[in-house]
């Protein structure tokens, strides 16, 4: 079926150049009619490109390598369930996958939005058009998922090793979801300034959606970390990567939307300030795919070929400098409505919100590009490393907890002195009570930033929990409600304020587990003979005995490796059993004949199956590295690929076994890395508190709430006209 | 097989874009949008209200601050009610 998955391209391009005459000649000529058929054209896009990627995951699925991408990122031998994921895994893949997820969001929003935003919404059906046509035209006339071999290959080369890992089912969808969902608001944003309507209609109809990129974008992330941790043998969670940070890019600026959209939204303030975050969201989320896939920066998360990089760096320049000329021609309509009233308020905690995050992204930026601008200065690439980033980072990032819990115990427009005394008692007395706590337990002030970070974690946490504890407690007040109800009813009534102070409690988790786990991190890298132990912080690792599989289809981690080398640890503490590890390496089938008839089966990638014990309060994580290349074991192999024919892979197989069995009998010393960090598992915990806060920020608020505050507003309105209004008694009960 | 599925495809296609071009609107459809619009804009105001309620009541804002953020936030919904009444009584809008 690849014809027809070349039509649906040709069809998309087509119906994306409809769409967007149609929406543009629509909205200068009031033609309703014609911004109704563009609008339309989004919807067709989605049903299209719908068609077009279930061509290619059937064609995955069914190991068809007459399609030149099933034949490079797959083969018969890879695990059905990575078969379906190898899609993304290719570069043309993946530029399908970020068209139909462009073209299902965006269909999704238009729909959704359907009644509201007729003057902007025909600019923004043109702009996010104009995205999918990019990506359509960059599938037709540079890398195409659709081109096929003739005769097609017996077998392909298989997945990349690396990506074999159950978070890559959804890591790349979410991360892609969020970068498309990223473009919307972008679109909407650049709708309202075209139309020059820029009160907060435009983002109170797209707030949802880019609640929703963050959303996705933080899960991505996560997702990301954990592959990190748990599959590359370095045994980090984040290792300030190229690719890593362009996915956080994006997200610390859609942060520093969803914050400042309010002070629009209730004040009528910042407004360039909003569409300038949108428009440079949009532009982030669009580098971070670039990055991804144009090879231009070398990352472990980089799976793309270098001939993407002129048409992106292209579309990168024309977004830049359509989103200044538009911001700045349309200047005179961008004025605030209101002033600042006070810098003890909830929108100065904001503004210094902002202010941090945009320098967080900054530094994150400079670092990043760092070495191309270098490159093109002095013709010498250079880099900076984790500790560089640390050094601005770290700093940045306690300011931000802390502002995290400032902000919700200040009032809006402006609070008096002595309510921020009696609002900020108890989350200061529990960050004291853990200082103290932290110093009496005897932890080490030679980490004087670790220390601060708890602090202002448990800051955060008696702010948020003194949030919760006075509605709750003035819920149950005006209702009786039981202590549970009242607390259930009033995160029900106020999901936006209740949803997000529970999304800044798992950022302060995710802080503790990421301070903790990387201020008091014991790490040991060495050799082990078998019966050897050592010491890893409070830990005694000691090396059991080597294992050895050869798998020829599937393996325990069901990643298709040919053969797996490992090891059994025994961890104890204090003489007492903790746990039994098992990690190993896989070595995987390079398809390269020239590395000899056997050696070909284990010559390709060999990827860390890593094993830990994870906990509440600590993990002890371990890899190996088998060493293979003892003068024993090479003459085993030379001696398998000088009598074993190529075209005979099942007696392969038991030469292999015959090597792991010599390999079992007298094993080398074996490389481990070992590392026990505290508190890792709150990293994970805080991601998901933070997800459930969002979701709970983005959920409607149910109608009967609306509709309740819709009848108190009118008799309020009676109450303004014809006599003084009493604020004790309420319009609506919390 | 391929030439009838896309022959299908671009059929279906042309139905989903060209019918708005058979059906025109304009008015009411304008008219829709706008009350949407006010609607929207009049539950963010009443959210606003309930919101500086709360921060008054959980200790936040003085009485004399919410007294006059009130009154403010009131007035300005009364201007979005009265655009509102307007545009007529409320129905919901036409598809």
């Amino acid at each position: 079926m690849p014809e027809l998955g070349r039509a649906c391209l040709l069809l998309a391009l087509g119906v994306c150049a409809y769409g967007i005459g149609a929406s543009l000649y629509g909205v200068r000529r009031g033609r309703v009619e014609f911004a109704l058929s563009g609008r339309r054209s989004v919807y067709a896009l989605a049903c299209i490109l719908t068609v077009a990627f279930a061509v290619l995951e059937l064609a995955f699925l069914r190991s068809d390598f007459s399609f030149n991408t099933v034949a490079d990122t797959s083969s018969t031998t890879t695990p059905t369930f990575y078969k379906a994921a190898a899609v993304w895994s290719s570069q043309e893949g993946s530029l399908l996958l970020w068209a139909w997820l462009l073209s299902l969001w965006s269909s999704l929003v238009l729909f959704l939005t359907r009644r509201r935003l007729r003057e902007e919404s025909p600019y923004a059906v043109a702009i996010l058009l104009g995205f999918a046509g990019f990506f359509i035209s960059l599938m037709i006339f540079y890398a195409t998922p659709f081109a096929t071999t003739n005769p097609a290959p017996a077998d392909g080369v298989g997945l990349d090793p690396l990506l074999r890992h159950p978070s890559m089912m959804i890591h790349p969808p979410m991360l892609y979801s969020g970068y498309t969902l990223c473009i919307v608001p972008l679109a909407f944003g650049m709708g309202a300034l075209l139309a020059r309507k820029v009160d907060a209609e435009w983002i109170r109809a797209t707030r949802r959606f880019a609640l929703a990129a963050w959303l996705f974008l933080g899960v991505g992330i996560m997702l990301g970390a954990r592959w990190s941790y748990s599959e590359l043998g370095w045994g980090g969670y984040w290792g300030w990567d190229a690719v890593e940070n362009a996915s956080l890019m994006p997200w610390l600026t859609g942060t520093a939307f969803l914050h400042s959209l309010m002070i629009q939204e209730k004040r009528g303030m910042l407004k360039v300030w909003n569409v300038s975050l949108v428009l440079a969201t949009g532009v982030l989320a669009i580098m971070g795919t670039f990055l991804v896939r144009s090879g231009i920066l070398s990352s472990i998360h980089a799976f793309g070929g270098a001939t993407l990089g002129v048409p992106f760096v292209v579309l990168i320049g024309v977004l830049i400098a359509a989103s200044i000329y538009v911001v700045y021609t349309r200047r005179d309509i961008l004025a605030s409505e209101h002033r600042l009233d006070s810098l003890l308020s909830r929108e100065a905690i904001f503004l210094a919100n902002n202010i941090v995050l945009v320098g967080l992204c900054f530094v994150i930026f400079w670092g990043t590009y760092f070495p191309l601008i270098s490159e093109a200065l002095t013709g010498h690439s250079a880099s900076v490393g984790p500790p560089w980033f640390d050094r601005y980072t770290v700093p940045l990032a306690l300011v931000l907890v802390l502002l995290s819990g400032i902000g919700p115990v200040i009032a809006w427009r402006r609070a008096t002195l002595a309510n921020a005394r009696r609002n900020f008692l108890v989350p200061l007395a529990c960050a004291l009570i853990v200082l103290l706590a932290l110093l009496a337990a005897g932890v080490s002030t030679g980490k004087p930033l670790a220390i601060a970070m708890f602090c202002c974690a448990a800051f955060v946490l008696g702010s948020i929990g003194q949030e919760y504890w006075r509605g709750t407690r003035l819920r149950r007040s005006s209702s009786g409600e039981a202590p549970p109800l009242a607390l259930l009813a009033l995160v029900r009534r106020n999901r936006r304020r209740y949803g997000g102070y529970i999304v800044h409690v798992g950022i302060a988790v995710l802080f503790v587990g990421v301070a903790a786990s990387s201020s008091f991190q014991h790490a040991s890298e060495l050799s082990l003979s078998p019966g050897h132990s050592t010491k890893v912080g409070a830990y005694t690792v000691r090396y059991v005995r080597p294992t050895g599989t050869i798998t020829s289809k599937e393996d325990a981690a069901h990643t298709g490796a040919t053969m797996s080398l490992g090891a059994v640890l025994d961890v104890s503490k204090d003489g007492r059993h903790v746990a039994t590890l098992t990690p190993s390496e896989g070595f995987y089938d390079s398809g390269e004949p020239s590395q000899g008839s056997v050696g070909h089966l284990i010559g390709g990638q060999a990827v860390s199956h890593v094993s830990m014990d994870g906990g509440v309060t600590r993990d002890v994580w371990s890899a190996i590295a088998p060493d293979m290349s003892t003068p024993r074991l090479l003459r085993v192999m030379n001696i398998a690929n000088k009598t074993i024919p190529l075209v005979r892979p099942d007696e392969g197989m038991i030469a292999l076994a015959v090597l792991v069995r010599e390999y079992l009998k007298a094993p080398p010393p074996a490389q481990f890395h070992l590392i026990v960090s505290p508190l890792v598992l709150w990293i994970w915990i805080g991601g998901l508190i933070v997800v459930g806060g969002a979701l709970i920020a983005a959920w409607p608020a149910p109608s009967a709430v609306r509709r309740r505050v819709r009848v108190g507003a009118r008799s309020a309105e009676d109450r303004l006209d014809r006599q003084p209004r009493s604020p004790e008694r309420g319009l609506a009960r919390v | 097989m391929a030439v009838l599925l896309t022959l299908v495809l671009l059929a279906a296609v042309i139905a989903i874009v060209g019918s708005p071009l058979l059906r025109p609107r304009s008015a009411p459809a304008g008219e829709a949008a706008d009350r949407a619009e006010l609607q929207s804009a009049r539950e963010a105001k009443y959210r606003e209200i309930r919101d500086a309620e709360l921060d008054y009541r959980t200790g936040k804002l003085s009485r004399e601050d919410y007294e006059a953020v009130d009154a403010s936030l009131r007035a300005e919904a009364l201007v979005i009610l009265d655009a509102l009444e307007a545009l007529g009584i409320e129905k919901p809008p036409a598809a």
